[in-house]
């Protein structure tokens, strides 16, 4: 029997199953057939008897019968609420609930999110300088990446798109580590193979980068699902979830819709987060989508999913917590939170945003609304923060930058056996002719060839010839 | 505009694909070609005026939308911020964002879109802002666009152009590197052109839009601000090269250096330098189009040199430049005096540091040495 005969007579069999357990005739395969609502619907025949009120078609369960033609017009919904915890001024609106983040993390969090937007400032100028090659700003979304990774565990695995350096920078990567990979030095943990702004931690249990738009979502519904069954095996351990941040513009790549179906349907611990800024380089949300955002999605996908004001970092950790916990009940579920921004910098630092945009409409957000002035009016009304603490901060944290940048730019560079290394696990004969060639001609023509910012200089090649075949 | 209506039916002629018997094999360059199209399509470097590639792309496109109301652009970008690399810049103004039109980030959905339209009756122009980001819409350029006129036995043409930068860009490390012209060479139904210069970019693309068939237009970011003569024949809105025909943009009788895009202008800079330093006449031949490929002109140059030397950026292993060693080697074994070399991208992911970047194309020095090795001077 070939294969292709099997894999026909298996798939004819499906339907048949189904169409039996719903008529409750074989209640013994009843069990067999159904997670949620296939579950919920145990009554007999009711498609098949005339005066049934309900729908009982596999593919649409619990949907009542009627004789008034509506169709859903979104135009004519309300669009989803957005969540917010404080207002424009600062002003926490439900003074019961109130905010449940500490003074002390909450002056942290704001502390970290002006170190983000001071760092950013000085890339961005160092790339106009020459300096960088590549650089992508955050500016207007530090609330989102860095509220939502403090309400994270930190065992939890984030897959980030290349605008949450906010992310990386709560959990604990270091400004050296930053500017490391910047310079693509020694110390970078990518080697250099990646472009600025690609940053990876393996310790700090977030993916490293990949410029490919939205293929980190499906991406991120695997490795929920992975941990799904982990958290199966290891019930003693802190149970753990998967988180994605992508841009509203990515979720018009047909990745997305595939992973939260996905998500949807293997019933994984995921958070979704989109970070709603308005552009996707220069294309506005009014060509990118007709909906009600990316939220809309969620409900078709039958994904619990809720829209927060991103510049409210306090709406947005509750958010988050509150995501965790939906997304780890009942041995796991997708969760999707549309985070509402304005992109306030160029989309990176190869792009001039002001060729499609006005420049007043920046000034004006700017003026507005935005993640940091709202934490620090929270802080001011509690007493916790003022101009002069805004100083040093600043001031500090303008050093602690530099500091790192100049320490990354003076390392030594990448060492010479890394040409050679990462395709193949051990030397190819080629390779290694190659590497004795290129050792032989800086030994013959010291003038001629800068070793010295290489790491271990020529003596590099020397080291990855003796190595031994593993 | 006039002038153009008049001539359509010529230029039509020479860029349908027509009849052919059954026994021909599928890399024979197409049969006769009109008498009008051969002293049109090619172009003499005398004139005077000079466009850079963008331009010429631009022109291209902007001429067969003017022409034929079927035509439209689709992609990111390509009407407000008149593309990525400003190649459809100034379309949207002039023709209205009902033919030239913005996409969401969706290249599966797009390319389907346009395959769609195709479908229907239109011409789309379908823009990537990468062929790297073509990979999202696979599917429907192979299985839709390249498969559909023949599954459908002949009833169901799909006239559609798929354009955009492919291969080497300065810059933008592993994921945004790669050459995709083996890909789509190696596809049945589809046709793949390579412009390097201004002349060639204008033909090419002019008559990748006229052919009912999907074509692949592969341009190279690199290339779209370089300046090139174009000929009076060239600056005419009539102007198209025909498919299958390769270009021999330098003579010469010693080694024959087959290339295409970029390389070509790199295969001309060191065929120079051989005459410099070896006194060795090259012969480059910018192969224009991949498929249908010239393998006669290919074969007529090996007869007269006897050396071939094949340059291209993609990956070595089963690439473009393969293809034309083995071609050479079953067509014109016994003209040759030395095996056939290649020089080719390197087999890694591409390097983000700038010189190891370098290295893993080929450059004019390398193929100066290989052509050397190749001929033992």
């Amino acid at each position: 029997m070939s294969f292709r005969y099997v894999s026909r007579t298996l798939r004819l069999r499906r339907p048949f199953e189904a169409a039996r357990c719903v008529n409750g005739e074989v209640t013994s395969k009843a069990g067999r057939c159904g997670h949620g609502a296939w579950q919920t619907v145990g009554r007999r025949g009711i498609a098949s008897t005339a005066n049934a009120e309900r729908v009982l078609f596999p593919g649409a369960l619990n949907s009542q019968f009627t004789n008034d033609m509506q169709f859903i017009r979104p135009q004519s919904l309300d669009a989803i609420p957005t969540y917010r915890v404080m207002d424009q001024n600062g002003r926490v609106l439900d003074k019961e609930v109130g905010v449940e983040t500490e003074d002390g993390l909450a002056v942290e969090l704001y502390q970290n999110m002006v170190c983000l937007s001071i760092m950013d400032l000085l890339m961005f100028e160092a790339q106009r300088q020459g300096r960088l090659s590549f650089y992508m700003v955050s500016a207007g979304e530090e609330g989102i990446a860095i509220g939502s990774a403090s309400a994270l565990h930190p065992t939890d695995v984030i897959f980030c798109q290349y605008r949450e350096s906010g992310v990386y920078l709560q959990r604990g990567f270091k400004l050296s580590q930053f500017m490391n990979q910047l310079f693509a030095n020694r110390k970078d943990g990518g080697l250099g193979r990646n472009m600025p702004v690609h940053y990876g931690s393996k310790e700090l249990n977030i993916q490293t980068i990949s410029s490919t738009l939205a293929t980190q979502i499906p991406h991120a519904a695997g490795a929920a699902y992975a941990l799904k069954l982990q958290n199966i095996q290891n019930p003693e351990q802190e149970p753990r979830v998967a988180v994605c941040f992508f841009g509203e513009g990515a979720a018009s790549e047909g990745d997305f819709h595939a992973a939260l179906n996905i998500a949807a349907t293997r019933q994984v611990p995921c958070i979704f987060i989109c970070r709603n800024n308005g552009y996707a380089i220069s294309t506005p949300t009014s060509d990118q989508y007709r909906g009600d955002g990316i939220a809309s999605r969620g409900a078709g996908y039958g994904i619990s999913t809720l829209r927060v004001d991103g510049n409210d970092i306090f709406a947005v950790r509750r958010a988050t917590n509150e995501a965790r916990r939906l997304a780890l009940e009942d041995g796991g579920k997708p969760v999707l939170i549309e985070m509402m921004a304005y992109r306030v910098g160029h989309h990176s630092t190869s792009d001039d945003s002001f060729a499609y945009r006005q420049k007043v409409e920046v000034e004006d957000w700017k003026r507005r609304d935005n993640p940091i002035t709202r934490l620090r009016k929270w802080l001011e009304g509690r007493q916790l923060w003022d101009d002069v603490k805004e100083k040093e901060l600043r001031s500090a944290k303008r050093k602690d930058v530099l500091k790192a940048f100049e320490e990354a730019e003076k390392e030594m560079k990448p060492g010479l056996r890394n040409a050679f290394e990462g395709v193949w696990e051990d030397l190819t004969q080629e390779q290694r002719m190659h590497a004795k060639e290129l050792k032989e001609i800086l030994e013959a023509y010291p003038a001629e060839y800068e070793v010295g910012p290489y790491e271990g200089g020529v003596g590099d090649l020397d080291a990855l010839l003796e190595e031994k075949k593993r | 505009m006039a002038a153009s209506r008049l001539f359509r039916p010529a230029s039509r002629l020479l860029s349908a694909s027509r009849p052919a018997s059954t026994l021909r094999p599928a890399f024979r360059a197409p049969a006769a070609i009109p008498s009008i199209a051969q002293c049109r399509g090619y172009a003499s470097a005398s004139g005077g005026k000079e466009m850079t590639v963008r331009d010429a792309l631009n022109e291209a496109m902007a001429e067969e939308m003017e022409a034929n109301d079927k035509v439209f652009v689709l992609g990111e970008e390509v009407a407000q911020y008149n593309g990525a690399y400003k190649v459809t810049k100034g379309l949207l103004d002039r023709f209205g964002e009902r033919r030239v039109i913005d996409s969401p980030i969706t290249e599966s959905g797009f390319a389907g879109l346009t395959v769609g339209a195709a479908l229907a009756g239109l011409h789309p122009v379908c823009e990537f802002m990468t062929f790297n980001f073509a990979m999202q819409a696979i599917d429907q350029i192979i299985n839709s666009a390249a498969k559909t006129h023949y599954m459908s036995g002949g009833i169901q043409p799909c006239n559609i152009t798929f354009r955009g930068p492919n291969g080497f860009a300065s810059g933008v490390a592993a994921q945004h590197s790669q050459d995709y012209t083996a890909w789509y060479g190696s596809i049945p139904g589809l046709k793949v052109v390579s412009p390097w210069s201004a002349e060639d970019a204008k033909g090419l693309m002019k008559a990748a839009i006229r052919d009912p068939n999907p074509v692949v237009v592969l341009e190279n970011e690199l290339l779209y601000g370089q300046s090139f003569p174009m000929s009076e024949a060239a600056l005419k809105d009539d102007f198209v090269i025909p498919f299958g025909k390769a270009k021999i943009e330098r003579q010469g009788k010693d080694l024959t250096i087959v290339t295409l895009s970029r390389c070509v202008g790199q295969s001309l800079v060191a065929a120079e330098e051989l005459k410099k330093r070896y006194g060795v006449e090259a012969e480059v031949i910018n192969l224009r189009s991949i498929k249908p490929l010239d393998v006669e002109a290919i074969v007529k140059s090996v007869k007269k040199t006897g050396h071939m030397l094949c340059v291209e950026s993609g990956f070595p292993s089963f690439g473009v430049a393969a293809e034309i060693m083995a071609l050479t080697c079953e067509f014109a074994f016994d003209y040759l005096e030395a095996p056939p070399a290649r020089v080719t991208g390197a087999e890694v992911p591409t390097p983000y540091a700038q010189k190891l970047e370098e290295m893993s194309f080929p450059s004019e020095d390398l193929i100066v040495n290989y052509a050397a090795k190749l001929l033992r001077v």
